[in-house]
């Protein structure tokens, strides 16, 4: 029997909630599968378009950014940005006929370990079912 | 090739039990660049470091990676130790394989697997770092404090007696805030203003302190270290150093206007001295009342002024400051009395609120501390208080306990009883709330020698009846009705920020809380830090507090002050943002983005005030060119990890 497909995610976390919401998780030993690769970034806001494009081209099956709570980004408005940008990348995403469970957005407070590890679940199942991602992988 | 070393931490067994350490060594140690993998029990233990340190001086390691717990508990530990050795601070990198893996997965093939990607990641990271060195700037050894009451004084008293030049803001024509309309204050019943009064002297004659009263901040700009503040002074039409206090003015005056620091139970003149120990002891005119000026329609404070201290063409003044630090002291308001209409407070003459009771209360109130009803002048022989009044109330009024109620309201069940001997004194309450240094012996000493009567319950209606102040309400400890004919009623109601404290922190851009308090930076650990750095709260701006709890917070955020004023040089991360000449074409789409104003065009350019950044990255999210980036998490770095985190 072949092997469960596993999709590959990766995960940017801002540093100041969702990375710490992350940590969280840990310290609190919760468990979610390891499909996902965090990357710290410094904010939701500073995830450029060409991060989620990269991450698809090189061969992930899910993205996901996430962020503190709108209004309580350690940079003040850092995560406002964000949301309008994810929104726009994710109707660009639909146009090309990406499946748009694959991209998907999230705030996560440092005090969410729970929800953190619940949107990995999520999203990991969501996954499952759609298989490998080809539409923009760049196959080497 | 740079030469990158790695540290693999087992943590005991909370990586090692998960995560086949060894394995994951030898995968790094293939990785392209890296010289050294090595494992050991704990990283962060001393020989752990040295190991380090070791590696990096024998194998003249460029930079390092520690894959171990969060960066938020060692990142400094390991950035030290590779300083130590002798490499940049930034050539040391964290892999966090324990909170973000080990701790969260149980199939070891699979966690090793990611813990080896977040590894290399972070190796493909550390080798496009830059090193760098923290940023420094000059500090402004001077500190601005906002609001004059005693919260505010106590700061400037702390930061003056430190040897720092302090300038003190206050909008209304004295110093003092509430404090100075109170007349005792629990639980030691001592007289307000004989104890505030030698600290407002104090500030007056104090060398370093340069008080600026009946003005307001207009603007604030920079940074912490290096503040500029534009105040706007507001003309009093008098010269305080020519006033010699002799009334004559305000004899003459012929606008009467209701007394704020009687809370309307007296008038005043147009121009007028708020009390007789303000600070500073001089008049002001207060053009709201007066006939004019433009031109001149009455003039006679001037006629006989001799001094003639009276200058009617004296005009705003704009002063501009520089400071290091500034400290926000802005203080409370008791919430509105039109909300309060259930309980007929605007309505009836003998509803007061508390701050009303204590001008009567005090020896220089309106009634020379007599306690007489202001309708009729008579002696209230039976008095109703009420507490929780617009507190504690989600649905209607304040969510939030005003937290003093309790104890002002015992002291002035007390203060009445020590004036009217054969009085009586009701107070409704829904619980005591008494903790203090000597508060629970207070409120009991009200009960056991004043005869103070608790009734725990609501009043449910306030009403004029043949000349008393109905009161209807229950007990519901007893489950009785009651009703009680009343002479005077006291309405203990909530403390609210005061007014125009939001626009004012809109102006410094620190953040509020949902009713309008302003946020401290960490409710326990950063009490009296706001979020913004350089910018400190205290008093009852910050929460409703007491009068030592006021004064310590301001002396904690004096101190806090003095720390950053004592400092030489202020230091700053260097991951800024930094741009890229070629490829910026001035568009200026960063530049509206930035939540610091940190950047900027010139020549067509944008520029990076590199103290201002935060390094948060909005910028470079939006930049179409690439043109900026921040250091050492750049565009390049970032495809790097992607894709090593997808398996290279
Ligand atoms: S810092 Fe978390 S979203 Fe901005």
């Amino acid at each position: 029997m072949a092997e469960e497909f596993e999709p590959k995610i990766v995960a940017f976390l801002c540093k100041w909630c969702s990375s710490a919401g992350s940590d969280l998780a840990g310290v609190s030993r919760m468990e979610y599968p390891p499909n996902v690769v965090p990357i710290q970034v410094m904010c939701s806001g500073s995830v450029s378009p060409l991060y989620v494009l990269s991450a698809f081209n090189k061969g992930a099956d899910g993205v996901l950014v996430s962020g503190c709570h709108p209004g309580d980004c350690h940079y003040i408005k850092g995560n406002f940005y964000a949301r309008r940008r994810i929104a726009l990348v994710k109707r660009l995403l639909d146009f090309i006929g990406l499946e748009p469970q694959r991209f998907q957005m999230s705030w996560v407070s440092a005090a969410e370990g729970t929800k953190y590890t619940q949107i990995i679940k999520d999203f990991v199942q969501e996954l499952k079912p759609l298989g490998p991602q080809t539409k923009l992988r760049r196959d080497l | 090739m740079k030469r990158t070393g790695v540290f693999i931490c087992h943590c005991g067994i909370n990586i090692a039990g998960t995560v086949d350490v060894k394995k994951a060594a030898k995968e790094l140690a293939k990785h392209k660049g890296v010289v050294h993998s090595e494992e050991y029990v704990y990283m962060c233990s001393d020989p752990g470091q040295n190991l380090i340190i070791d590696a990096i001086k024998e194998k003249k390691l460029d930079n390092v990676v520690i894959a171990c717990c969060s960066p938020t508990l060692h990142e400094t530990t390991f950035r030290n130790a590779a300083k130590s050795a002798g490499i940049n601070t930034f050539q040391c990198e964290i892999a966090n394989i324990r909170e973000q893996c080990s701790w969260v997965h149980k199939d070891m093939n699979k966690a090793t697997d990611k813990a080896i990607k977040i590894t290399k990641s972070a190796v493909e990271r550390v080798r496009r770092n830059e090193s760098l060195e923290p940023i420094s700037v000059p500090v402004t050894r001077r500190a601005l404090v906002i609001g004059g009451g005693i919260a505010g004084i106590q700061s400037a008293l702390d930061l003056a007696n430190s040897g720092f030049e302090v300038v003190l803001v206050e909008r209304s024509p004295s110093i003092g805030g509430h404090m100075i309309q109170l007349s005792e204050t629990f639980p030691t019943l001592d007289c307000s203003q004989c104890i505030l009064t030698p600290k407002m002297v104090e500030v007056s004659k104090h060398p370093k302190i340069k008080l600026m009263t009946y003005s307001e901040v207009q603007e604030v700009s920079g940074y912490v270290g290096n503040f500029k503040v534009k105040i706007l002074k507001k003309p009093t039409y008098v010269d305080p150093d020519k006033c010699t206090l002799c009334d004559e003015c305000s004899k003459v005056c012929p606008v009467l206007v209701s007394n704020e620091f009687d809370l309307g139970l007296t008038g005043r003149r147009a121009i007028y001295i708020p009390f007789p120990q303000a600070i500073p002891a001089t008049y002001t005119l207060d053009i709201k009342g007066c006939p004019g000026l433009l031109p001149i329609a009455c003039g006679k404070c001037a006629d006989v002024c001799e001094p003639e201290a009276i200058d009617y063409d004296m005009k705003p003044e704009i002063v501009e400051e520089e400071v290091g630090a500034i400290i926000v002291t802005t203080g409370y308001d008791l919430y509105d009395k039109e909300n309060m209409a259930e309980y007929g407070y605007g309505k009836y003459a003998d509803v007061l609120d508390g701050l009303q009771f204590e001008r009567l209360c005090s020896a220089s109130g309106p009634t020379m501390g007599k306690i007489l009803r202001p309708s009729d002048h008579k002696e209230p022989k039976e008095v109703v208080f009420i507490q929780c009044v617009g507190s504690r109330d989600p649905e209607l009024h304040c969510a939030y306990c005003s937290k003093i109620c309790c104890m002002y309201t015992a002291k002035h069940a007390m203060l009445y009883k020590h004036h009217v001997h054969d009085g009586q004194a009701y107070i409704f309450y829904i619980d005591i709330r008494s903790g203090g240094k000597g508060y629970e012996e207070f409120v009991q000493r009200a009960v056991e020698e004043d005869g103070v009567l608790y009734l725990r319950g609501k009043v449910s209606k306030i009403f004029e009846d043949k000349g008393k102040i109905k009161v209807w309400g229950v007990d519901t400890l007893s489950g009785k009705d009651i009703e009680i004919d009343a002479d005077m009623v006291v309405l203990a109601t909530a403390m609210r920020p005061s007014k125009g404290a939001e626009e004012l922190a809109k102006k410094l851009k620190i953040a509020m809380d949902k009713d309008g308090f302003l946020s401290e930076a960490h409710p326990k650990l950063r009490p009296v830090e706001s979020v913004t750095s350089g910018m400190f709260l205290a008093g009852a701006a910050q929460a409703p507090k007491d009068i030592p709890e006021a004064v310590a917070q301001a002396s904690g955020a004096a101190a806090k002050a003095i720390a950053i004023l004592s400092q030489d040089r202020l230091y700053h991360a260097p991951t800024v943002a930094k741009v890229n000449l070629n490829l910026c074409t001035g568009c200026g789409m960063c530049v509206e983005v930035c939540p610091y104003e940190a950047l900027s065009l010139k020549d067509g350019k944008v520029e990076v005030n590199e103290v201002l950044c935060e390094g948060c990255g909005t910028c470079s999210a939006t930049c179409l060119r690439a043109a900026i980036q921040v250091k050492n998490l750049t565009p390049l770095q970032v495809h790097e990890m992607i894709s090593i985190s997808l398996g290279g």
